[in-house]
């Protein structure tokens, strides 16, 4: 089972829009919640009041700065699970065969029970999409809310992973990357959706949208500048445009 | 990575262990009763303590069984049926040495040849993984294997292959440093590339995602400073090789032999701690941390 | 390949309960999921007016404030010293008998001599109502150091304001521009909002000095110098005015640009040329001749003056004209002191033209104006802003959100399609709302509410001997227009006697001795501090939280709340409602899970205190007690006959929208509908609300006023000038001599900016700001495990060339002080931010043994405040006087004025964070070690 798929009937994952997310942590929350409520052994949290508070998250939200060659510096946000990447070293390490790929929509998951911890597959990835939940002894990472996506207990509408769901500013999209037609599909068409490490050949599923150009109106100054035309030179002749605007205006002379 | 006790002991013993059975397998030096005995049950507590010592770090290691099912693409799974093969066959083998005073050379040549493919699956469980350039080497095998025929020469007595092997292997150590400490910007691999972002100016890691540790920093993010590193290279060094050298080049007797296998050892426990507590392991750039 | 089969379709909860969050004041709407009783999972509402499914990492913590071992477990009477938090635990029935044994007293005897403040509260129209049946005149909520600024400056300008009473027409919008917002009350909506514009590729544009979180995702950044907004604005008013490119028909038929205004020097300069009935009159384009400007058909005249009896009366748009065409508003002039270059100024303007008119679009939407035209359509300039605390957090934030509105309005970009757009129950007109009320009667109620919007000086809220009649000093000649009272300098006057001593301090849901006052240790000071017999200087303090937060320790009676999940309440129409641009909506919590605690409701507590003491307004007729409950009360209270506190399935079969008679089974109806009811505006009354009569008949129709009021934008507010002229001596309320200069410059009538007051800031150069951070609500995120994993500390971000000049990299120290005290504190560099100002995240340091965490918590060993460098008063000038660190107009705290001088220092020892103050005891002990938090099987 630690064998990879040869191909997978669908291509489940993520596109995340960095040019949209705010940093807001929600993701990060609503997978907390929901996957410790669900799939597996709950996310544990050790001195959660204490010093060193810490726990397992399958989902954390970075940020970066980048400075480019002019311009202002720029924050960017930037979230981060498992990719679900199709040729997954995480899942080839695997001794045990607890990590697999699925076949029929190429989700990377743990089997809890036939784990055993010693953190192999976490060392495999590049990403840190993988964590060992410090009271269960088991390896944690993204279901790609599994048990939400075809739950036949939810709404149609809310088959949709739990950060994806909560995601204010939408910044983050889910669908099948095999079918061209998909909303992600098209997103990463349309707006360059990139890799993470393209050079560890992982062929990431999930994409990232990069953001726009940013502060780009200083540039646009001679295109808007005519917008700015004084409508009168000397002081005064404001009140006099004034009326003749006012004049030129529907019903408006006297 | 963090220098984890139970992974520096577990490649240390087992390594020497290992190398110890190599030459073993192959009748060098031919011994057989007590003596082998004494022989065996130091390479059997050398490569069984180092093994144990691997399961302290698993979550669940009750169950460990479930680590040899995935040979076909696992090398931690490969590395499980070696040792046990190595193990096993070595056990036969040394049924016959040690009690019937019979050298069962096929059996100690297979059991060899398990014996060293152990160290190669163990280095090969560093040297897959590509999220820590500076293991991501041929140089990877290429240490542990040199480094476990050495200190089995070393620990079987053969002074005239202990000698050669143990040049060898300080060689591919200096190597091993010397391209380990470009290999993540060898990689190809950065901030850049890690976000994407790299393209559209220089990157730097702002905020973390926690302001608290987590998994990943415990597990993956070590810093080792230059100047330590260098001293404890220098260390690792003059213990694994130098002493050990120069101790074998002096009159043979059992206390420098002694001194020899125990310098050698604390040299390669020292040389083991900065392999795992030098590797990078690209996750930490996404925290700033290289 | 065999791969384990895995359960896809579990089950996920025993039940859904539906109800209102309250991680923060956003209140969205929450599905509760249930398992064996206890709550499994929080998820958004997805049919909920505000939140529309979406839920911020507060939202989804939930579960980990209803199980935080912060909670307070039963009403605690202090037994050590104040500011100790010893405590013991006594019963309900005895800690209201004190506190009614308190209160008894005093309200037959004077009840001015309770001060009732509550902080971050969303039952304002029930807390005030039961300040004013005891008869007080000392109440106010919080606004008046969070925003009233920006409150009172929407309204006074346009009859709303931004906060979480408007929103951008996100559907339409093109030009989105944010002026100093981090992450202001409309959470969600705000970021649903940019998620939608970003969709359609349209531009943001963040002002503010730090670009984080939404200025991050801005696609231009402007890094302003903090407090030179109004500067910024007024230019870009100076570009746009001087292009021409104002909407001048908006400004005719909206707003009071073409109002007449006196001219002549005099006790009438600057006052509007009215008829007989008060109404400000026009000159009418058709007729030429002056006109009330609500008449039909009228034609408002921008630029006709009008002489009468010799006096020259010219529309309010000269002055405007003169005043901002003037070369001191030039890009040029003030670029320099916003740290923005000329070029981007002009950049942005003409970007906000471009937008505003050559995008303009049509809707195909039929309307009728006020004046009884009709309008085929409706014309969209998509051009929105909004704004928050980054421009009301100064003491000259009033003037410049009024700059902000005047532009917006200027473009014609208010109540049109792509625009701002106001939420029910705004629009309103200023004299839609009362004026402040202090008529006080030992043993009778106050004679009207509390606070409200002044129209001139005849409005202040001045005792027979011209002192202050509140305690907060509100309504006063120092800040006139403090719509929201002045809840910051509550203790410091108490402590000061000044203007008169009180008996009780009761406070609700406010951590004043920490995170929420300025001057934190001399706050804690004041509150401990003993007289001459060894009594505390303020004698009683009674407070309610629902957590061991740091004000705990400095109360005598404590009354436990419960958490969110645990009560009744009510969001309503009659305070600040959920409502959206399309629809008035408001909601109710419930108790979707009982308490295990000895805890009540605060709103329940104050039905059962107002029953002890027979309070008006409580108590029948017959003497017996009106309501039981809050739940009670929020079904059966009536404001005005047919209306209460719910608008929703009104009338005795619930079938009615807004008014109608009490309906028993209220309740049920909203925790059937989820917990909230929505009434949408009709089509066609959905934009230009101030002025379409759809809309001012539906509004009137739901109970959002009794008569339509439409009215006109205030460009020039005429209450302000009213002000002026008594400093000039004109009328007979007259304010202190040495107040006058200062209401004669700020309170102008016209947006102006003005450097905020600098004395003592010789050698402090550096602005200090705060931010919240997007996952925790001020003090209340820490306490929750999952949240203070994101900020458990907070380190003072330093822009790249500070650290460079102070020498200073990541994880050092520095010591930052201010005119008035001094911190050390870790420091982290970013580029992207101001190259003059430094800033930190909000409250996320944290007292020793306050909020059930362990001593060594980072929030108590690294995390700092930097309210400890902020004073209520300024620096003395040496006029003998001291002067509050406030808006002059509002009183609104000036948090946001700081100024400091950092220095590079050595790690304190222990690498703890400058001032340490002793522990106090926790009334709740500590959590637990571990938390795996499942709780079904
Ligand atoms: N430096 C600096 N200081 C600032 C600001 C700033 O920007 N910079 N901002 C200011 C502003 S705008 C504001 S509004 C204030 C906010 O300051 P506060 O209004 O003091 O806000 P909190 O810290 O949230 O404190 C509210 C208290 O309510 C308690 N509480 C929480 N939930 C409940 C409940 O359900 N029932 C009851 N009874 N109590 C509850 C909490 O435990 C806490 O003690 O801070 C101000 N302070
Ligand atoms: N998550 C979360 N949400 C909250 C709260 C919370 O604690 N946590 N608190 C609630 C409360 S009580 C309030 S009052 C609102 C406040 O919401 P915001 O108004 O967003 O308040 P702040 O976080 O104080 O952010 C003020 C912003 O103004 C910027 N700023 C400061 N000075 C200037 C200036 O001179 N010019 C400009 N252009 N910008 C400036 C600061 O950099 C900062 O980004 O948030 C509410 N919502
Ligand atoms: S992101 Fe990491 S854990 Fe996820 S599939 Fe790729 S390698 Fe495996
Ligand atoms: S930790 Fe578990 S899932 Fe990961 S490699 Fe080891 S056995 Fe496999
Ligand atoms: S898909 Fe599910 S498990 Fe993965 S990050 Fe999102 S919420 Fe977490
Ligand atoms: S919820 Fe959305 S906006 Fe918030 S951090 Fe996650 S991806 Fe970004
Ligand atoms: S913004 Fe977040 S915390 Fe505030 S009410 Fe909404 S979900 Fe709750
Ligand atoms: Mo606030």
């Amino acid at each position: 089972m630690t064998e990879l798929p040869t191909t997978t009937e669908r291509k489940m994952g993520l596109v995340i829009d960095l040019d949209t997310c705010v940093g807001c942590h929600a993701c990060v929350i609503s997978c907390k919640g929901w996957n410790t409520e669900n799939y597996g052994a709950p996310l544990s949290d050790q001195n959660p009041y204490g010093a060193d508070p810490s726990g397992t998250f399958l989902n954390r939200v970075h940020s970066y700065e980048v400075q480019p060659e002019t311009g202002p510096a720029q924050l960017i946000h930037f979230p981060k699970s498992c990719l679900h990447c199709e040729d997954a070293p995480c899942v080839t390490v695997c001794p045990t065969g607890a990590s697999y790929k699925r076949v029929e929509d190429g989700i990377v998951l743990v089997n809890e029970s036939d784990c055993i911890g010693c953190g192999l597959c976490a060392w495999s990835c590049p990403y840190g999409a993988r964590e060992l939940d410090q009271a269960e002894g088991v390896m944690k990472k993204c279901t790609l809310c599994v048990d939400r996506i075809y739950n036949e207990n939810l709404p149609e509408e809310d088959r949709v992973p739990s950060c994806v769901r909560t995601c204010p500013a939408g910044a983050r999209h889910f669908g099948d990357f095999a079918d061209p037609d998909s909303h992600v599909s098209k997103l990463t068409a349309e707006r360059g959706g990139m890799d993470l490490m393209p050079e560890m050949d992982t062929k990431p599923v999930n994409k990232y949208l990069p953001p726009r150009p940013k502060d780009q109106i200083d540039e646009q100054i001679d295109i808007l500048a005519p917008l700015l035309a004084p409508v009168a030179e000397e002081a005064g002749g404001f009140l006099g445009w004034l009326d003749k605007a006012l004049d030129k205006m529907p019903g408006g002379s006297r | 990575m963090h220098p984890a006790p139970s992974v520096i002991v577990f490649t240390t013993l087992s390594g020497l262990g290992f190398g110890l059975l190599f030459f073993l397998g192959l009748g060098l030096p031919d011994v057989t009763g007590w003596v082998a005995f004494t022989f065996f049950a130091i390479a059997y507590a050398l490569a069984v303590g180092g093994l144990m010592a691997s399961t302290f770090h698993l979550g669940h290691p009750e169950r460990a069984l479930k680590a040899f099912t995935q040979w076909k693409s696992s090398w931690l799974s490969r590395e499980g049926w070696c040792a046990v093969i190595a193990l096993v066959l070595m056990g036969l083998y040394a049924l016959g040495v040690v009690f019937l005073g019979q050298r069962w050379g096929l059996l100690g040549l297979l059991g060899s040849v398990f014996s060293i493919l152990t160290v190669f699956t163990t280095s090969m469980i560093y040297t897959q993984l590509r999220t820590i350039p500076r293991w991501n080497m041929k140089l990877t095998p290429a240490m542990f294997l040199s480094f476990s025929l050495a200190g089995g020469a070393l620990l079987a007595g053969q002074v005239g292959a202990a000698l050669p092997l143990l040049l060898v292997a300080a060689l591919v150590q200096l190597g091993y440093w010397q391209m380990g400490d470009r290999a993540l910007a060898h990689s190809g691999t950065d901030l850049g590339t890690a976000t994407g972002l790299g393209t559209r100016g220089s990157v730097r890691a702002f905020e973390p995602p926690h302001t608290g540790t987590n998994y990943l920093l415990r597990e993956f993010v070590h810093v080792v400073g230059r100047k330590h590193s260098d001293k404890l290279r220098i260390i690792a060094f003059g213990l694994a090789f130098v002493v050990p050298g120069i101790l074998l080049l002096l009159p043979f007797g059992h206390l420098f032999a002694l001194i020899a296998v125990l310098s050698h050892l604390a040299g390669v426990a020292t040389s083991r701690w900065l392999f795992f507590a030098q590797a990078e392991h690209v996750v930490g750039l996404y925290y700033g941390k290289r | 390949m065999n791969q384990p089969i895995i359960d896809t379709s579990p089950a996920v909860s025993d039940e859904v309960r539906k109800t209102t969050c309250y991680m923060c004041a956003c209140r969205c709407g929450i599905n509760v999921h249930m398992k064996d009783g206890k709550v499994a999972y929080i998820e958004g509402n997805r049919d909920h007016p505000v939140n529309k499914g979406v839920l911020c990492a507060k939202g989804s913590a939930g579960i980990m404030q209803v199980n935080a071992p912060s909670r307070l477990k039963a009403p605690l009477k202090r037994v050590g010293p104040r500011g100790s938090g010893e405590f013991e635990e006594i019963s309900w029935d005895e800690a209201l008998d004190i506190a009614a044994g308190w209160l008894e007293p005093i309200r037959k005897d004077d009840p001015s001599k309770l001060a009732f403040f509550t902080g971050r509260d969303q039952s304002q129209s029930f807390t005030s109502f039961w300040a004013q049946n005891f008869g007080t005149p000392n109440y106010a909520a919080h606004g008046g150091f969070c925003s009233v600024n920006m409150a009172a400056a929407g309204i006074y300008t346009m009859g709303g304001a931004f906060w979480e009473f408007g929103q951008p027409d996100w559907d339409h919008t093109k030009l989105f521009m944010l002026f100093g917002v981090a992450e202001d009350h409309d959470s969600n909506p705000i970021k649903i909002g940019l998620g939608k514009i970003k969709a359609r590729g349209a531009r943001v544009i963040g002002v503010n000095p730090i670009r984080s979180g939404y200025n991050a995702v801005a696609d231009d950044w402007v890094g302003i110098t903090p407090g030179t907004d109004g500067l910024f604005i007024l230019s870009m008013i100076h570009v746009l005015m001087k292009a021409g490119k104002i909407d001048l028909d908006y400004l005719s038929r909206y707003t009071n640009a073409p109002v007449l205004v006196n001219a002549a020097e005099g006790p009438e300069q600057g006052l509007f040329l009215r008829d007989d009935d008060g109404k400000p009159l026009v000159i009418d384009r058709n007729t030429g001749k002056p006109t009330p400007f609500d008449q039909k058909g009228v034609r408002p005249d921008l630029s006709a003056t009008y002489e009468k009896d010799g006096v020259t009366h010219r529309p309010v748009f000269h002055q405007m004209a003169e005043r901002y065409l003037s070369d001191e508003y030039a890009p040029e002039a003030v670029a320099e002191r916003c740290g923005i270059p000329v070029g981007k100024i002009r950049a942005i303007a003409s970007e906000l033209a471009r937008v505003a008119f050559d995008e303009a679009f049509e809707l195909d939407k039929e309307w009728t104006d006020f004046r009884g035209e009709t309008h085929s359509k409706m014309i969209g300039r998509p051009v929105s802003m909004h704004s928050m605390r980054g421009i009301s957090a100064h003491a000259n934030g009033f003037q410049t959100c009024r700059a902000l509105h005047v532009l917006q309005i200027l473009l014609g970009t208010v109540e049109v399609p792509g625009g701002f757009r106001f939420k029910p129950p705004y629009p309103k007109p200023v004299e839609a709302h009362p004026a402040p009320h202090v008529g006080v009667t030992p043993g009778g109620p106050l004679n009207g509410p509390h606070l409200g919007f002044v129209r001139g000086p005849e409005h202040l809220a001045l005792k027979e001997d011209g002192s202050a009649a509140r305690i907060d000093k509100a309504f006063t000649w120092e800040n006139p227009m403090s719509s929201h009272g002045l809840m910051h300098m509550v203790i410091s006057n108490a402590h000061a006697g000044d203007p008169y001593k009180i008996d009780t301090l009761f406070m609700y849901m406010a951590n004043m001795s920490w995170n929420s006052t300025m001057n934190t240790k001399g706050v804690m000071e004041m509150l401990t501090d003993k007289d001459e017999n060894g009594d505390y200087v303020i004698p009683r303090i009674i407070y309610s939280d629902a957590y061991s937060s740091e004000m705990v320790a400095y109360a005598d009676l404590i009354l436990p709340d419960t958490t969110y999940l645990e009560r009744h309440d009510c969001i309503s129409l009659l305070d600040r409602p959920i409502c959206e641009a399309d629809a008035a909506a408001d909601a109710i919590r419930w108790p979707v899970i009982e308490p295990d605690r000895d805890v009540r409701g605060f709103q329940t507590a104050l039905v059962q205190l107002a029953n002890k003491m027979g309070l008006p307004g409580f108590t029948n007729e017959d003497g017996s007690a009106k309501y039981t409950d809050y739940a009670d009360y929020i079904v059966n209270h009536e404001r005005r006959p047919g209306i209460g506190p719910l608008a929703g399935f009104r009338g005795e079969n619930g079938d009615q929208e807004g008014r109608g008679a009490v309906n028993p089974d209220q309740m049920n109806r909203y925790i059937e509908n989820g917990s909230f009811y929505i009434a949408h505006i009709p089509d066609g009354a959905d934009y230009y609300k101030p002025w379409n009569t759809a809309y001012q008949d539906w509004a009137v129709e739901l109970g959002i006023y009794d008569s339509p009021q439409p009215y006109l934008f205030q460009l020039y507010v005429e209450p302000m000038r009213k002000f002026q002229l008594a400093a000039e001596g004109h009328g007979d309320r007259q304010p202190p001599d040495h107040l006058r200069d200062r209401i004669k410059e700020q309170l102008d009538p016209l947006p102006i900016w003005y450097e905020t007051d600098q004395t003592g800031n010789e050698g402090y150069t550096v602005n200090a700001l705060t931010q919240r951070p997007m996952a925790m609500y001020h003090s209340w995120g820490t306490q929750n495990a999952w949240l203070r994993q994101l900020h458990g500390r907070n380190p003072l971000y330093v822009p790249t060339k500070l650290m460079h000049k102070h020498g200073l990299s990541d994880g050092d120290w520095a010591r930052v002080s201010s005119p008035h005290g001094a911190i050390t504190v870790p420091v982290m560099e970013m580029a992207s931010l101001n190259e003059n100002t430094v800033w930190t995240w909000n409250a996320i340091g944290k007292r020793k043994g306050a909020w059930a965490l362990s001593d060594d918590a980072p929030e108590a060993t690294k995390g700092f405040l930097l309210n400890h460098l902020i004073h209520e008063l300024l620096p003395p000038k040496g006029d003998g006087l001291r002067w509050a660190n406030s808006d002059p107009v509002t009183g609104q705290a000036a948090w946001f004025d700081l100024k400091v001088k950092i220095e590079k220092a050595a790690a304190p020892g222990e690498a703890q964070s400058q001032p340490e103050f002793a522990p106090i005891k926790s009334p709740v002990g500590q959590g637990p070690d571990a938390l795996a938090w499942k709780v079904g099987k």
